[in-house]
């Protein structure tokens, strides 16, 4: 089969399903009847989960990535490779065996170290989705850091300020307008995998659209309300960061 | 704390330094003193090695070998060797590097307050007497992106001003400057020399070299070729390639 026909009868399918009623059973969550109300309400819940796993994981990932990002800028070859050895390691390993790795294994590392640290659903997701961002977002810092030109630090040096102190009142301030829209792309990024949490048990909106469907058997309407749930969230991420650019873009021009 | 910075030594003294970016010697065997006071200009064709012994001198570049002292006390490439000087040297660069997110203000005050340890009141006085000595009093509040290159190279001369340095680096401060903006920050130079400050300048400006040098150093291939008093220096220069050199720029 060519790719035109595979296109033309999925199109047919589709049409031929919003046609025929016996195919759609939006009732499921329909919020004029009692039950689609539960359904609803049950679904939606899973929302907070979702957004707080997603900003605990990028706060972390935002402060680890910067603490990755600097040795990579280092002048001295170790350093550097410390941030190559973290950033080319973390970023090889898929979300989902990362995850497996932390919510099953870890807690057995600590066992075998003494510690008794349980790691339940919500910290293994936060915890795998934070490594596994921070990767990405060291990239990104280090990136918008060496854009600034070098003559910056220099005449930061020159008079008189410490590594830290030219950091902090001139290289990073100049630098997050750059980061700023990679790292709000980051976090979209975030908010998306923290679907995989619904593997390893955590109630959010993936997971409890899964154990909805199983009841219900109404696979269609509740992951379409599922994708609008996401597509909701991401879309008011965006406007938030378009509005958070406005505001730095108004304090400077170039 | 270290030593005292001791006045009665030479500012600075060069003895012997190499430098080499892997096997390219950008600086040979450089001998250079340079007493308080004193205001010195070098020259020399591109490449010659001008810019790197005034980065070596403020620790922008490490230098390989030889030694350098500055007041008498010895900088190595180790921080902690010239941690007591950091501010005393000051320099001003060709591309001005003024901070773009700051306020012409900010960018005088970030140094005293931060490096110095002044309050903001005390830092913004400071500022704004070294604005009014390098004439643009009343664009303090003013991005440097709002203000003509000459007016930025001269608040980058004023922020150097605001940490109060013994000595002053000028590393081709005009060379990125439009033709009718060049005098303008020579004649604040000027004005800096007349007041005793010891300053390196690195410039092709020969009528400037004149009036101010107290002695000229010309340098090229990382070497120095010559250096002397300016009368004796642009008169009767003893080597051939710094009559080549001095024949070629001041034919325009």
């Amino acid at each position: 089969m060519t790719y035109k026909t595979i296109l033309t009868l999925t199109c047919l399918m589709l049409v031929s399903g919003c046609s025929s009623s016996a195919t759609w059973g939006w009732y499921v969550i329909d919020p004029t009847t009692p039950t689609g109300w539960t359904n609803i309400k049950f679904l939606v819940s899973g929302m907070g989960d979702t957004i707080l796993i997603s900003v605990i994981a990028a706060v972390i990932s935002i402060v680890l990535g910067l603490l990755v990002a600097l040795p990579g800028l280092s002048e001295r070859r170790g350093w550097r490779l410390v941030n190559r050895v973290y950033v080319e390691f973390i970023r090889a390993i898929p979300l989902l065996p990362m995850l497996f790795w932390v919510f099953y294994g870890l807690p057995i590392v600590f066992k075998s170290m003494g510690i008794s640290v349980p790691i339940d659903p919500f910290w293994g997701a936060i915890i795998t989705l934070a490594l596994s961002d921070s990767a990405f977002t060291a990239e990104i810092y280090r990136a918008g850091i060496q854009s600034i030109a070098k003559g910056q630090r220099e005449a930061a040096q020159t008079i008189g300020l410490t590594y830290a102190q030219s950091m902090r009142y001139v290289i990073l301030p100049q630098a997050i307008r750059r980061i700023l829209p990679p790292l709000a792309n980051q976090f979209i990024y975030i908010v998306k995998m923290s679907a995989f949490a619904s593997v390893i048990g955590m109630q959010e909106l993936t997971r409890r659209a899964n154990e909805l469907v199983v009841t219900e058997y109404r696979p269609l309407e509740i992951y379409t309300l599922l994708i609008v749930e996401y597509l909701i969230l991401v879309l008011i991420i965006s406007a938030g960061v378009r509005w958070l650019e406005r505001r730095m873009g108004s304090d400077e021009r170039a | 704390m270290q030593s005292e910075i001791l006045m009665a030594a030479p500012a600075i003294e060069l003895r012997g330094v190499n430098k080499w970016y892997g096997t390219f010697q950008a600086l040979k065997n450089i001998d250079l003193v340079i007493e308080a006071g004193e205001k010195v200009v070098i020259c020399g064709p591109s490449g010659s090695g001008k810019s790197t012994v005034v980065r070596c001198i403020n620790k922008l570049e490490p230098h390989d070998s030889g030694t350098l002292q500055v007041f008498g006390q010895t900088v190595t490439n180790d921080p902690r060797s010239y941690s007591n000087l950091q501010g005393e040297v000051g320099m001003v660069f060709q591309q001005f590097n003024l901070f773009p997110h700051l306020s012409v203000l900010d960018n005088l005050t970030l140094g005293p307050m931060k490096a110095r340890g002044l309050t903001r009141s005390e830092a913004e006085k400071r500022a704004r007497h070294y604005l009014e000595r390098v004439r643009i009093p009343d664009q303090a509040d003013k991005r440097p992106s709002q203000l003509s290159g000459g007016q930025q190279q001269r608040v980058a001369i004023a922020r150097a001003l605001c940490m109060e340095p013994k000595i002053l680096l000028f590393d081709e401060p005009t060379s990125a400057l439009d033709p009718e903006m060049i005098s303008e920050v020579l004649d604040v130079m000027s004005e800096l020399a007349q007041d005793g400050m010891t300053m390196i300048v690195v410039t092709h400006e020969m009528g400037f070299a004149r009036r101010v040098a107290d002695k000229m150093v010309f340098m090229d291939g990382g070497e120095i070729i010559e250096q002397g008093a300016p009368e004796h220096f642009f008169t009767a220069p003893s080597s051939q390639r710094c009559q080549t050199f001095l024949s070629q720029i001041l034919q325009h």
